[in-house]
């Protein structure tokens, strides 16, 4: 199992009950598939550095979990597959990435202790 | 032909003479590594606004030269700026970004 962490954008024409839909269908995908979700965080409506697909904002989330590589792959398929996601990234985080999104989460949890 | 300092001091063998002495920093500026000094193990990608401490106006990457970065995380902040890039969270190109 490693740990990995995947920031997406959704498309801005989407309404709150779609984006929430999305979200959760990502998020039962990698459950189903055995991954161990540890934090999502939704950043909501973003301007983005530059046009994306002639979209200037984005809705950001990110997803924190615990999962086997060999499940990277074809979850990121599914990502390709969705036409509302715009961009995607997975990273795998090592130790020391560990330790900082661990601190993060604590400081996020600090400011906005409602979530 | 003697050195600056000596003709800055003045004294007969200068070729020109000054009244008052210049002011010439002869010392060096030393760099460091900003994450090696403050502990950073690992510069993430989504904290744009520090990455773009280390990008020029134009938001190309600074050389190590500059900045003084040890290499080892010279590499690491090229990669998160890169992924940063990719997110949108900074610009490929830009303009007048500082």
């Amino acid at each position: 199992m490693n740990h990995y962490e995947t920031v997406f954008i959704l498309n801005p024409v989407l309404s709150d009950t779609q984006v929430k839909e999305t979200v959760k269908k990502f998020e039962d995908y990698l459950v189903s598939k055995g991954a161990e979700m540890i934090s999502k965080e939704d950043w909501g409506l973003k301007k983005l550095a530059y046009p994306i697909q002639k979209k200037k904002t984005g809705f950001y989330h990110l997803f924190d979990f615990k999962a086997d590589g060999e499940i990277v792959s074809p979850f990121e398929l599914e990502f390709r597959r969705d036409d509302s996601i715009m961009r995607y990234l997975t990273v795998r985080l090592d130790k020391h990435a560990e330790a900082w999104a661990e601190k993060r989460r604590e400081r996020d949890n600090n400011k906005n202790p409602k979530k | 032909m003697a050195t600056l300092e000596q003709q800055a001091k003045g004294g007969s063998k200068g070729d020109i003479r000054y009244l008052t002495p210049l002011e010439i920093d002869t010392k060096i500026k030393v760099k460091y590594c900003r994450f090696k000094k403050n502990g950073i193990k690992y510069i993430d990608y989504k904290d744009a606004d520090f990455l773009m401490y280390l990008v020029n106006e134009q938001g190309k990457i600074l050389p190590r030269r500059l900045t003084g970065t040890s290499l080892k995380y010279q590499r690491k902040v090229s990669q998160a700026i890169k992924r940063a890039r990719h997110l949108a969270l900074m610009p490929y190109v830009g303009d007048m970004l500082k």
